[in-house]
């Protein structure tokens, strides 16, 4: 792709990988447990307002774990280290899946830096009464039925065969992903409790046919995140970047524009 | 040659077209398939074999842990080692193995170990055990941690065994203030450890170590798996321990039946032991291979080996051929399992002698046969090595 620069950081003995691209105010990129993919084919498309960075987290993809690193509690304190060592001010950060819940628990630590937040199908919180799909017991074949809800795409999904190569990183990132979310699953019996610290511009995104987390999950981040808005695509799954892109990049640059 | 008699203790009575609705036997199958009146039947006819076990002259009767599964009614081993202890005589009783990184407190497993210990006046083995991948789905522990806590929590038992206390214990899964173990094993310095395991470098070259010298057992692999996995193990100790392994720190668990003749052990084992590789070990790689329970290089290895065993249409034959069942005339298994004792020096053999949905009466037969027509040939013989050459 043209225009993203690949990075390295060295923050925190971590060697960090990053992709960046674009001018303009910073909008920090967190990914979920399968690693970039979700937000890479949006960075171009981002990077014409706003200076993009999207790392690849400690364990996921290109960047390596140090050993101390056990907990998304660790990984949020990291990145408060990696926005000081970038000197970020007045940033924007969003954060898909895993790292949504990343991107909640820094700004719970420390908001004053985040000018916004957009949390997108986020891990982070349990529903009582509303289970999560337990993503570590399917099959590479249930999850992509699970994680996308429409059919066409489901069977391109199906139908992809991936290289030896994509192979190692999709169990590298499972792998770190099982070390930080196994238990408790994908949440911070803590966190709910903190939410309504998130004193700033916020936005929840969801996809109403989300196989991971199910629809409530949207509305109780809502419910818990004083002034918070709320959007949900129809016939969206988990990953609303591939199944509602052109509406959900459009509300994304107006929700960041307008927290200016 | 030692022989000990392992009992799974499946829920036998499982209704075998499960799998029409079901992935696996373990986690998912809705524990409404369990009828605890057949299960309480179940429970009293393993424990008779054991017992009969015991007088048959076996040198050990063995049970283990499995949860939430028809595979293995022993969540608690336990329990049944306790009532083993009083009701057998000269047979050890081996607990092949309690898994550690599944308790949050590994001091229980060391109380329980010494009691068992006590009680047996030191007749007693501990088995030390990881837990199968699924296991960690099944009691919610994060697989990714799963080496460190078993390293930690047999640290933690070893020094709870062996030291006085109260000492304080600081590790990073495992916490503790006051490590001071009522009742004090009976063995000095502390039970004999066996390591129950499917192979692999990391607990070979661990059991190994001058410090341990723990029985490896090898459980449900290819003989030519096996036959390597042993040869790592002699390998290590020569080579980067300097010493020489004795055969008693090798150890095999595998499906054994015998019968009056070839024929008659194959139709009478056939149904029983395809059973227990089809239905009862059936069990999908995302269930058995959890992220993080092993590394990413070992990942790939072990699911293209396991593809063998646990990808259901398993037949008798093919088992038979890889070395994973013994079956056969007692002149047959005599000859296969020298065959094994020649090849590895294998000093220990743990026999599956009732598997999956096998009836309690062959059960009884093929123990009896065992008893009387094979173990004998195995007691002071010595391994013949055999060359490459000769083979």
């Amino acid at each position: 792709m043209t225009g993203i620069r690949t990075e390295t950081l060295n923050v925190s003995g971590v060697a960090l990988t990053v992709r960046r691209a674009g001018e303009g105010e910073t909008l920090l990129l967190l990914h979920g447990a399968n690693g970039n993919a979700s937000w890479l084919p949006m960075v171009e498309s981002l990077s014409a307002n706003y200076d993009v960075i999207l790392p690849d987290h400690p364990g996921f993809g290109d960047t390596d774990a140090p050993g101390w690193m056990d907990s998304i509690s660790d990984m949020a304190y990291f990145y408060l280290d990696v926005i000081e060592a970038l000197g970020l001010e007045d940033f924007h950060l969003a954060g898909h899946s895993m790292g949504g819940w990343i991107a909640a628990e820094i700004a719970v630590r420390d908001r004053h830096r985040i000018k916004s937040l957009t949390l997108v199908s986020s891990a982070g919180i349990w529903v009582n009464g509303t289970p999560m799909g337990d993503l570590f017991a399917w099959s590479p074949q249930e999850t992509v039925r699970r994680v996308f809800a429409r059919q066409p795409l489901i069977d391109e999904m199906l139908a992809y065969e991936p290289s030896e190569e994509e192979i190692g990183v999709m169990l590298k990132n499972r792998q770190m992903a099982a070390r930080l979310c196994w238990s408790p699953r994908l949440h911070n019996p803590d966190l709910r409790k903190w939410l309504h610290r998130l004193k700033l511009p916020t936005l929840i995104i969801w996809g109403d046919s989300d196989g991971i987390f199910p629809e409530p999950y949207a509305h109780a981040y809502h419910e818990l995140i004083p002034g918070s808005e709320l959007e949900i695509y129809e016939d969206c799954g988990h990953v609303p970047m591939a199944e509602a892109r052109d509406a959900f990049l459009s509300r994304l640059v107006t929700f960041t524009g307008g927290a200016a | 040659m030692d022989f000990y008699f392992f009992n799974l203790m499946p829920y036998g009575a499982l209704d075998l077209e499960y799998d029409k609705k079901y992935a696996s036997a373990n986690l998912l199958l809705p524990n409404s398939y369990y009828d605890p009146e057949e299960g309480h039947k179940l429970y009293t006819r393993y424990m008779d074999e054991l017992e009969y076990a015991d007088e048959l002259g076996f040198d050990g009767v063995c049970v283990n842990e499995h949860h939430q599964t028809a595979y293995g009614l022993m969540p608690t081993p336990g329990v049944i080692a306790g009532a083993l202890a009083r009701n057998t005589r000269q047979a050890k009783v081996c607990v092949l193995g309690r898994a550690l990184p599944m308790v949050n407190n590994p001091l229980m497993i060391a109380e329980e170990f010494s009691m068992l210990d006590n009680i047996t006046k030191g007749r007693f083995v501990a088995g030390f055990v990881r837990g199968l991948g699924v296991e960690y789905h099944a009691m919610g522990i994060n697989p990714a941690f799963s080496l460190e806590r078993f390293h930690e929590a047999h640290d933690l038992v070893v020094r709870a065994w062996t030291e006085v206390g109260p000492f304080a214990f600081e590790g990073k899964h495992y916490h503790l203030q006051y490590v001071n173990l009522w009742p004090r094993p009976y063995s000095r310095p502390h039970p004999e450890v066996w390591i129950p395991s499917q192979g692999s470098e990391e607990t070979i070259r661990w059991a190994a170590h001058p410090d341990r010298k723990y029985t490896y057992l090898n459980v449900y692999s290819p003989f030519s798996a096996v036959e390597q996995f042993m040869g790592m193990y002699r390998r290590v100790c020569e080579e980067d321990y300097g010493y020489e392994a004795e055969d008693r720190q090798l150890g095999l668990a595998v499906p054994i039946y015998v019968g009056e003749t070839d024929e008659i052990a194959a139709k009478e084992a056939k149904p029983h032991i395809e059973a227990f590789f089809n239905k009862f070990l059936r069990i999908p790689n995302e269930l058995l291979l959890p992220p993080g329970y092993t590394s990413i290089s070992s990942l790939k290895a072990i699911a293209l080996a396991k593809r063998e065993m646990l990808g259901g249409g398993k037949t008798m034959d093919r088992m038979n051929d890889l070395g994973m069942f013994i079956c056969g005339s007692a002149d047959t298994v005599r000859s296969r399992l020298e065959e094994f004792q020649d090849r590895i020096g294998l000093g220990r053999m743990c026999t599956i002698l009732q598997f999956g949905t096998l009836p309690h009466e062959l059960t009884r037969k093929n123990m009896e046969l065992f008893a009387a027509e094979v173990m004998p040939r195995f007691r002071g013989r010595l391994r013949r090595p055999r060359s490459e050459a000769a083979e």
